[in-house]
Parts: C-alpha cells; sequence; structure tokens
C-alpha cells in the first residue's frame, strides 16, 4: 500500500482529517528546507507537499512565486529537491511526500529519469500543476509504474465529464482548489465548495484534498469538516518570507503556525 | 509521413492544438474550462459569415486594409540582387499588424458576452492595440506589462492609459513580456466570468495559436493576391521577424504550400548567439514547456526560463509560437537570426534610402533581406513583411547614438 494510501486510511480510522502544508524547496535557502520538513511533521503535518521552483509559476500568487524566485537565486534544482527528499526518508520514513511544480524541469530531466529517482528518493506523489490528463499520458504512466501516485487539480469550473476523468486519472487523493484564483488569493465560500465537493465524491472513493484560501486555523476547521485534507501554502510561505533573513525563526514561526492548524482542524 | 510534396502544410494544428509534437494545452485545471468555452466559440464564429463580415467590415473601415505592398525599387538596387516587396502593416491603424488580431478577439469576446478584456504587451503594440479595440466596443480594458517594458515604452504606456485603459507594471520575474504574461493568466484564472484574455501572439495554449495566426493570416492572403497582381507571380522568398511570431504565422500561412516559395523567419540575436544575450529560441533555445504550450525555448540546463535580451522589446521572449517549431523541424521554414546591430543598421538604411521608419521588430527582418537579397536575381522577388512603424523606437534609437529626446 502506497503511504498516501495509508496515511489516510489511518486518519479515517482515527477520525481525523488530514493536514497538509506546502513549501516551496530551497526558500529561503536549501539548508532550511530538511529541518523545515522535519518540524512541520513535529508540528502535525500528515503529507508535505514540497514546491519544485520553477522560473514561471503561472497558477500561483506574488507569495509563492516569491518564493520560487528565493529558491532559485540560491540555485534550487530539481536534483537538489530531490536530494532533500532523499535526506527527509534518512529519518522519517512514515510521512508521504508529494511533489508539486511545473512540467518544464521535468521535462529537461525526462519523466523515465524523474520518476525513477524520485521513486529512489522516497517520493510519494506528485502533482504537475500545468499538466492536465489529455497531455500527461506518457509521464503518468512511468510515475505509476514506479509506484507514485500522480495526484490532480480539480476547480470550481471543471465540468462533472472533467471531474470524472480527472478522478480516473488520479491516486493518492484529489486537490480540490477551492475558489477561481490563484494560490494566496481571496475569501472561501464555504457553501460552494460543499456542494462541489458533493459533485466530486460522486465520481471518486478517493479522499479529497481542498486547498488555495485557507490561511488560519478557524478556516482549516471550517474546512475539515467539509474535505478529508486541509492544504495550506501561502499562508505559511508567508512566515517564511517574513523571516528570510532569519532561518531558525522562520522554523519556528512555521510550527507554531502548523500546531496551530493542526489544533484547529482536530477540533 | 506524407512525401514533402503531398504535404497539406495548412492541416495543423490536430483536434488537440497539436502542430506535431508541439502546442497542445499545457495549463492548470483552472483554466482548462475557460479555454474549452473559447475553443468552442471560435469554433463556431469562424465559420459564421455574418462574424466574418463583421471583421472584414472594420479590417476595411476601421484598419485601412487592405494594407499596400511597395515595391521597394531604390533599396532593391542598391542591394543589387532581389527585387524588394513590402507588406505595409505599418500603415495599419495603431501602427502594426497586432490589430489584425485585437479585431478578431475583441469581436468574439463581444460574441461571447464578455465585458472584461485583459492583454500582455511587451513593445506596447499590441496593448495599444488592444486598449484601441476596446475603447471602441465600450469594454473594460486592463493591460499587463513588465517594468522593464513600461519604462522603455513610455509613449505606448501613455497611449494605452489615454484609450481608457489600466497598464499593470508586472514586478515579477524579469519583469518583461513573459511576466506579463503569466500574470494576465493569472488574472483570467481569478475573472474567468467576465474577462476575456486577448493574447497578442500565436503562442499560449490552444486555441490561441491557430486562432491567432487565423485573425492574422489577411496578411498573407492580400499579399499574394497582391504580388500576382504586381508582379503577375508568386514571391521566390518570404521573410519576417519572430518573437512569438504572429505577424510571420500571418504572412507565412496562406503561402506555405506554394512550395516553390522559400520561407524565412528572423529571430533577435541581441548581443549575438554566443553570448547567450538574446531571444532565438529557434535558433539556440530546445523543446520545453511554458505558458500553455510545447514550443522551443531559451532555458537552462534545469529548466528554468531564461531572461532574454534584444533592443527591441518586441522580440524579447524567451518562448515562440508552436506552429514556427514544426515549421522549423519539418524544414518547410527556415530560421536565422540578426543582432541587435545588425537590426539598427538595417532601421537607419530603410529610413534614409526608402524614407519608411520601420519598428525595431521588423528592422531584423529588413537586416536578414540585406544578406539575402544579393545571393538572389534581380528578376527574383523577397516579400517582407514589414510588421510596424518605428515611431514608438525614436528614443531607443536616438540612445544607441547619446541622444535622450
Amino acid at each position: 500500500m502506497s503511504r498516501i494510501k495509508g496515511c489516510f486510511e489511518r486518519l479515517k480510522s482515527e477520525g481525523r482529517k488530514a493536514l497538509i502544508p506546502y513549501i516551496t524547496a530551497g526558500d529561503p535557502d536549501q539548508a532550511v528546507t530538511l529541518p523545515m520538513m522535519h518540524r512541520l511533521v513535529e508540528s502535525g503535518a500528515d503529507i508535505i507537499e514540497l514546491g519544485i521552483p520553477f522560473s514561471d509559476p503561472m497558477a500561483d500568487g506574488p507569495v509563492i512565486q516569491r518564493a520560487a524566485e528565493r529558491a532559485l537565486e540560491k540555485g534550487t534544482s530539481l536534483h537538489n529537491v530531490l536530494e532533500m527528499v532523499k535526506r527527509f526518508r534518512e529519518t522519517d520514513r512514515e510521512t508521504p511526500v508529494v511533489l508539486m511544480g511545473y512540467l518544464n524541469p521535468v521535462e529537461v530531466m525526462g519523466y523515465a529519469t524523474f520518476a525513477r529517482e524520485a521513486a529512489e528518493a522516497g517520493v510519494d506523489g506528485v502533482l504537475t500543476v500545468d499538466l492536465p490528463p489529455e497531455e500527461g499520458s506518457e509521464m503518468h504512466d512511468v510515475l505509476l509504474a514506479n509506484n507514485i501516485d500522480p495526484i490532480f487539480l480539480l476547480a470550481p469550473t471543471s465540468t462533472v465529464e472533467r471531474i470524472r476523468k480527472i478522478c480516473n486519472a488520479s491516486s493518492g487523493y484529489v486537490y480540490y482548489v477551492s475558489l477561481k484564483g490563484i494560490t494566496g488569493a481571496g475569501h472561501l465560500d464555504l457553501d460552494s465548495v460543499a456542494s462541489k465537493l458533493g459533485e466530486i465524491r460522486k465520481q471518486t472513493d478517493l479522499p479529497v484534498g481542498v486547498g488555495f484560501g485557507i490561511k488560519d486555523a478557524e478556516t482549516a476547521s471550517r474546512m475539515g469538516k467539509l474535505a478529508d485534507a486541509v492544504i495550506v501554502g501561502s499562508a505559511i510561505v508567508t512566515r517564511i518570507e517574513e523571516n528570510a533573513e532569519q532561518p531558525e525563526a522562520a522554523i519556528e514561526s512555521v510550527g507554531n503556525f502548523v500546531a496551530e492548524l493542526r489544533r484547529g482542524l482536530d477540533a | 509521413m506524407a512525401t514533402e510534396t503531398t504535404t497539406n502544410w495548412q492541416s495543423m494544428p490536430d483536434e488537440n492544438g497539436h502542430f506535431g509534437p508541439y502546442g497542445g494545452i499545457f495549463v492548470s485545471e483552472t483554466l482548462m474550462e475557460a479555454l474549452h468555452e473559447l475553443r468552442l466559440a471560435y469554433e463556431k464564429y469562424i465559420k459564421d459569415p455574418d462574424f466574418l463580415a463583421e471583421i472584414d467590415a472594420d479590417l476595411q473601415h476601421y484598419v485601412g486594409r487592405p494594407s499596400p505592398v511597395y515595391h521597394a525599387e531604390r533599396w532593391s538596387r542598391q542591394l543589387g540582387g532581389a527585387q524588394i516587396f513590402l507588406k505595409r502593416e505599418d500603415l495599419n491603424h495603431t501602427g502594426a499588424h497586432k490589430v489584425n488580431n485585437t479585431i478578431g478577439q475583441a469581436l468574439l469576446a463581444k460574441r461571447m458576452g464578455k465585458t472584461r478584456i485583459i492583454a500582455e504587451t511587451g513593445a506596447g503594440q499590441h496593448g495599444v492595440a488592444t486598449a484601441t479595440v476596446a475603447a471602441r466596443l465600450g469594454l473594460e480594458c486592463v493591460v499587463y506589462m513588465g517594468e522593464v517594458d513600461v519604462a522603455r515604452q513610455e509613449a505606448n504606456v501613455y497611449r494605452m492609459k489615454l484609450l481608457g485603459a489600466k497598464v499593470v507594471p508586472v514586478s515579477s520575474g524579469s519583469k518583461t513580456l513573459k511576466d506579463a504574461l503569466n500574470e494576465a493568466m493569472r488574472d483570467w484564472v481569478t475573472n474567468v466570468d467576465n474577462t476575456f484574455y486577448i493574447i497578442g501572439t500565436v503562442a499560449g495554449p490552444h486555441p490561441y495559436p491557430a486562432m491567432v495566426r487565423d485573425f492574422q493570416a489577411v496578411i498573407g492572403r492580400e499579399a499574394r493576391q497582391q504580388m500576382l497582381d504586381m508582379t503577375g507571380r508568386l514571391p521566390d522568398a518570404l521573410v519576417a521577424c519572430v518573437g512569438g511570431g504572429s505577424n510571420a504565422i500571418g504572412l507565412f500561412y496562406p503561402f506555405l504550400n506554394d512550395e516553390s516559395v522559400a520561407i524565412y523567419g528572423i529571430e533577435a540575436a541581441g548581443d549575438g548567439l554566443d553570448t547567450g544575450h538574446h531571444a532565438a529560441p529557434l535558433c539556440a533555445g530546445k523543446p520545453g514547456v511554458l505558458h500553455g504550450n510545447r514550443t522551443y525555448l531559451i532555458e537552462d540546463d534545469n529548466g528554468q526560463i531564461i531572461e532574454t535580451h534584444s533592443i527591441s522589446a518586441g522580440l524579447d521572449y524567451p518562448g515562440v509560437g508552436p506552429e514556427h517549431a514544426w515549421l522549423k523541424d519539418m524544414k518547410r521554414a527556415k530560421y536565422d537570426a540578426v543582432n541587435d546591430k545588425e537590426a539598427l543598421q538595417a532601421f537607419h538604411d530603410l529610413t534614409r534610402i526608402e524614407g519608411i521608419i520601420p519598428a525595431l521588430e521588423t528592422s531584423h527582418a529588413l537586416a536578414y533581406v540585406t544578406k539575402l537579397a544579393p545571393t538572389m536575381r534581380t528578376d527574383q522577388s523577397i516579400l517582407v513583411n514589414l510588421s510596424g512603424r518605428g515611431d514608438k523606437d525614436m528614443h531607443t534609437v536616438a540612445a544607441t547614438e547619446g541622444i535622450n529626446l
């Protein structure tokens, strides 16, 4: 059984919801990422989404784009990101790690090489933001062949037909983007999220995570009542940005915030 | 693969927007439905006689089409080879070919019931062309423009503001065209219900590369007939500058099946291809995925997009339309690059010899003509897309002579 599947089954049996924080690998520098990942887990993260920095993150807001810029300034490459996961796995064999990023760095490495090296490093899932199922069958086949879950986004604008297609291509979990917009955007409409989650659940038994716009423990808690997992990115990355010059303080700030989210989610 | 003589070069893209291995739809799920909606509307209206008549009327009465083809006799004589003909897109309303496309897309937006237009712009020509049609149709208009470009194209920024558009400077990334495109996409994702995104070039996710080409192909359709009328035969060669590649594909497309016509697309070599400071993905890049399509890109070994350099803001883009990528691989068109210096020389040449001040983008095509024409016979002809006028570039050119306007 994959780590992701195992994680959701355990949580389900405990009656809890998954907390999935996102950080960009190499932000604010490469040395911070490994201790940050461990701190995320200590603070209550169930799964880690680790961003592969890209120069042109079209679907992200300014917060995540700046994180990518900081990471790239420090020379963070896809090879470095895989190395970070490998080192994380030396001491943490339980927590699933999902890589999230854009296609081009993976394309340059080559799908087969990427999938093999990611599997060896201990990556559990890959979410390629700009690779829809229609264009992605080759990549998704090699991921599955290496026991890595391809994870996809669903959006408020996704039709029933697309929800079905994407759920069929997904494994691990599906990631519902809770609002029209970019990461770190606007306000959440919980009623519309609830109704869309109903549509999605008619198409799949996979756990459904919700992300985009979850800024604090209260929204995490309310979202946790609807979804199987709550994904928090920009609100965490903002805390890294505020402490970009002091890595220890960044880890501390993020750790405290994730612990708050955990309490909100478990309440 | 069919043999070359029977290839239908006008059959692309396929139903999924692919030009061979290029093109396609590489976007976040948040944009898929909007692109689907756009594609359905586009496929419906591009066959609708009412819609096409509306575009034709605007192109005639508002833009001033057909634009003339001019025989640059004096320049041809001086170069001592082929006869050079200029397709005068610089005479269009707003001063470049860009308006052909913005009229098409804005009228499509109106048919789709969208009330808000957004666009990205590099040199500002597409932004001005978009703001112009938005003003005329009474649509709200927001133009994204990199901070670097805002600084080097002040006059166009002011023009857009006069036309009622809101110009948003983009400070992320390299602060140029590619970042403006990222920002416009973000706006579109957020405001997809009422907003139409007018992309200015033949790049982006399907259906943009095909749609923009179809709106620009009026250039080649007119020019093909004009050359037949003026010279009794087709030109021997076509030359156009290539940034994203919309003026080039607009000229090339109607000639693709005329196998006797050689086709040259000219990229910006900036400081020189060997310096790394250029904007020539077809000549010095490799295939990858950016801005919704697979195409040639300027990228580093880790797949990060690198900053480009060109004296012309309109060519300063790390990607290129996927149809050009395909035409290159299939060898139907040849792609070359000229550097800043050569382009500037051609800018001055055409200005002094023919009394036509070309845009710096266009000057790249002209610089290539100065190399190509002398290799051809005087009874042969080259048709160049004079894609834009140089008014917007006065301060850039003056600065190269140490003059601050």
